[in-house]
């Protein structure tokens, strides 16, 4: 929408004001997920292989799950830290606008440092898409755009639960990095490696496995099973009892006021 | 038209305890206390009315101001404003409505304020030439051609206060709740944002609700006052009546040579002394400023003297008292 | 002398008083230790002879790390002092008769360990009662015991040293934000947070090991599991005394210069 661009030339307008800081923050953010890259980088080359995937299938888990994370940061960064909202008035003030709440906390945040973390994500794919062993078919590249986008939606769903919560609390919140940040950090490899239950886990109740495992297994040939290349579709879905409970959190806040 | 009836809020308190064993059961069971904010709250408000919404904190104030906001759902009563459930339809009613927070800014921090009133171009969907028109006579008004490109974040205090009074009127609300508006302003801005307000109120019959603790706000803006005291609303009047109704004490300010002891009288109480400087209030249904002046000179020689009336921060202060509020 | 301790105290009671907050977080402690552990048992699995240390070695490497988060993870910065010295609030501080680089060093030791006592007992009485190996394994011995207690201390002082470095960094830069970060996210892959430097390829963990980053909180773990020993731990233990002398020699030097650079800008 228009006003979304508005929104967006005024974030970019006023992140440029900064320059050296932004600069440096996106440096950070590449420098984070650098190390996660290394990190598995450092242990692949020791080992070569965690549970039969190889160095390049992991690469493609992580870059995969780190560009939907990056995305769904940038995007969704508002509900990330929706806590702060509260707490300043910021959201009384949203409150008293003409339009949709769940678009305003977007709008109202969109950082874009978190270019770092998208572009060491879009380094690896080009190093990891070519070297994979995969003959990518239009239908293996839909797979991987569509696991990008689930991807982003879930964790923008996380956020938007985590922001729901603090309608309620803003104390002892932080159970919640372990799906968001968690989800990223353990993401990095496919989550089958974690055994059964953990496995079973991320796909009933936080699907994390929805986008970044089923569909994997169909992209690398270990699986023919068509159906897995719309799972991350049916990862979508989790974006509904996340506004639910948003929409829960609104009204106890207006019952409760702040 | 706002009209409120018999609207009662009450909140949930958990109560919060020091020390380990306490906080440590509270893990467990969570003590609640009850606050009744609002007990039973009616009042109507007139389109093109200026209304001073006034009261000790705590008093429910802002919570009455959420409501009719629509942020707040009441627990019990009524509350129609021009036709609109405030709660209810929140996009539509909010549309019509403006809202000033003293404290916080809307404006956003390190963009040309002209930016921030374009984006609120779009979020209200103003039509081109109505904000066009809008945001000459604004400018005008308010003296605001310098400092619309510049961003708020080098903005005096004073500057930022005026755009953010101008943002808030941009999309012509015809409800405006003002909270604060002045404050931290120095005096040469206070009379100019006063101005303003009366100004608008004049030409657009824009109905403004003013909650302020700035005695002086109120007597330059609101011919309504509405106190609210303990969740009730204690007095709903006109300002003028409120200050005949206490202007029984006067106050006699003096400056004297001599010992300047003074003994007690009824109806004339020495607030304080100091060095040949003292004050007095004089209660006028006991006894007249003549007679009170009368007998002061008994005790001192009188070198300067001055008779005023209670100010209207007085008056307030008095009338708490008397609702024990 | 006197004032900084009870400058200490006073702090670390403050910061005693966030129980609540510190007990949920255990929850997601626990949770992180336990994933990592499991990705290393994956790893494990594969080939046991490809780990540099023990199983048992590496799961009380985590959960010492999960224990003690408050007292290493240099991203745990007092943001109060970010704020006074880009407000210029600063030059408040420097008017108390108090040395501004002891105070700081102090305040952030108080923070810090408050943090640590209150998360500490519950993650490790988890860890402990996990079984073996994913949990934590008693001390190899008394004195390797004592060497960790040493190791540890001096592995938190330098890291305070490191993170009064960041600190003086923002006399220098409008907005301290990006210097943070990148202060940060270094630290915490050089000083084996992410994966343990022994798992770093030899040619690597040699380069780090000429900076301060390797004598972090990887030789005080490592001596509690017994991963480091005898000679090699001394000269761990002696390093990490080298670094923090020099840390904090250097952080004093700049902060001097600093703070002459405030008090003739006048903030």
């Amino acid at each position: 929408m228009k006003l979304y661009f508005r929104y967006l030339s005024i974030h970019v307008k006023s992140q440029m004001q900064y320059k050296t800081s932004f600069f440096m923050t996106v440096l950070g953010q590449f420098i984070t997920s650098l190390s996660a890259f290394l990190s598995i980088y450092f242990l692949m080359s020791r080992f070569y292989t965690v549970k039969d995937f190889s160095y390049n299938e992991v690469l493609l888990c992580f870059a995969t799950v780190l560009m939907a994370f990056s995305l769904a940061e940038c995007f969704a960064r508002g509900f990330d830290t929706f806590s702060g909202m509260i707490g300043n008035g910021e959201f009384d003030r949203i409150m008293v606008r003409p339009r949709n709440e769940i678009f305003q906390v977007l709008a109202s945040r969109i950082e874009l440092t978190r270019a770092g973390r998208f572009l060491q994500a879009v380094i690896v794919f080009i190093y990891a898409i070519p070297t994979s062993g995969i003959t990518w078919t239009f239908g293996k590249i839909l797979t991987l755009m569509l696991m990008i986008i689930s991807g982003m939606v879930i964790f923008s769903g996380l956020f938007l639960i985590y922001a729901a919560l603090c309608f309620f609390t803003t104390e002892g919140l932080e159970f919640m990095n372990i799906f968001t940040d968690g989800g990223r950090e353990f993401g990095r490899y496919p989550l089958s490696i974690y055994g059964e239950e953990i496995l079973k886990f991320f796909t009933y109740v936080v699907p994390l496995a929805l986008f970044q495992y089923y569909p994997l297994l169909y992209l690398t040939g270990r699986s023919e099973n068509i159906m897995y290349m719309f799972f991350p579709v049916i990862g979508f879905l989790f974006i509904l009892p996340c506004y639910f409970i948003w929409r829960i959190g609104v009204r106890h806040y207006k019952s409760t006021g702040s | 038209m706002i009209e409120l009836k018999n609207i009662s809020k009450t909140f949930k308190v958990a109560r919060r305890n020091a020390g380990f064993r306490e906080a440590l059961g509270a893990l467990f069971r969570r003590n609640y206390t009850y606050i009744q904010a609002l007990r039973d709250i009616s009042f109507t408000i007139k389109d093109g009315e200026m209304v001073g919404y006034i009261g000790p904190n705590g008093a429910g104030k802002s919570s009455t101001i959420k409501i009719m906001s629509g942020i707040l759902y009441p627990d019990s009563g009524e509350c129609i404003i021009d036709g609109l459930v405030p709660y209810r339809n929140r996009r539509e009613h909010v549309r019509n409505i403006g809202v000033v927070f003293g404290q916080r800014s809307q404006l956003w921090w390190d963009v040309p304020v002209i930016d921030s009133l374009e984006l609120l171009k779009d979020i209200y969907d103003i039509d081109e030439r109505v904000y066009k028109n809008n945001l000459e006579e604004l400018v005008e008004l308010l003296n605001l051609g310098e400092i619309i490109r510049t961003p708020a974040r080098q903005l005096s205090f004073g500057q930022r206060m005026r755009c953010e009074i101008a943002a808030s009127f941009f999309h012509n609300p015809r409800i405006l709740f003002l909270d604060e508006p002045t404050i931290g302003l120095d005096a040469v801005s206070k009379i100019a944002v006063r101005e303003f307000i009366k100004k608008m109120n004049r030409e657009k019959k824009t109905t403004v609700i003013l909650t302020t603790h700035d005695m002086q706000d109120i007597e330059a803006i609101a011919e309504r006052i509405l106190l609210i005291g303990r969740g009730q609303i204690l007095y709903d009047g006109s300002l003028s009546e409120l200050k005949t109704r206490n202007s029984k004490k006067k106050t006699i300010t003096l400056e004297y040579d001599g010992s300047g002891r003074f003994s007690p009288c009824d109806g004339i109480a020495l607030v304080s002394r100091v060095d040949g400087h003292a004050v007095f209030e004089v209660d006028t249904s006991v006894v007249s400023v003549q007679e009170a002046i009368k007998v002061i000179s008994q005790y001192a020689d009188i070198k300067d003297l001055s008779v005023t009336g209670a100010s209207i921060d007085e008056i307030v202060v008095s009338l708490y008292e008397e609702l024990k509020i | 002398m006197k004032k900084y301790i009870s400058f200490f105290r006073i702090r670390f009671i403050n910061g005693l008083q966030y129980r609540i907050a510190a007990y949920a977080g255990v929850a997601t402690q626990f949770a992180w230790g336990f994933m990592e552990i499991l990705i290393f048992k994956a790893f494990y699995k594969e080939n046991p002879h490809g780990f540099p240390m023990e199983f048992s070695q590496l799961a009380s490497y985590v959960w010492l790390q999960q224990a003690f988060l408050a007292l290493f993870m240099l991203w745990m910065y007092d943001n109060d002092i970010f704020l006074s010295i880009t407000s210029g609030n600063v030059a408040y501080e420097l008017a108390r008769p108090l040395d501004l680089y002891n105070m700081w060093f102090t305040k952030n030791l108080a923070v810090r360990l408050s943090r640590a006592v209150l998360r500490c007992v519950p993650v490790l009485a988890v860890a402990v009662l996990l079984p073996e190996p994913y949990g934590i394994a008693p001390p190899v011995s008394l004195f390797g015991f004592f060497m960790f207690i040493i190791s540890m201390i001096l592995a938190f002082l330098c890291l305070v040293a490191l993170s009064m470095l960041v600190y003086i960094s923002a006399f220098y830069t409008l907005s301290p934000m990006g210097v943070r970060m990148v202060a940060a996210t270094l630290t915490e892959f050089l000083t084996g947070s992410i994966i343990p430097l022994p798992f770093f390829p030899e040619k690597i963990v040699k380069i780090i090991s000429f900076t301060p980053f390797a004598f972090m909180q990887n030789i005080p773990f490592r001596i509690y599991s017994g991963n480091i020993a005898g000679s090699e731990m001394l000269w761990g233990i002696l390093m990490q005394l080298f670094w923090v002398i020099a840390l904090v020699s250097a952080g004093r030097l700049w902060m001097a210069r600093a703070v002459k650079k405030v008090v003739v800008q006048g903030g």
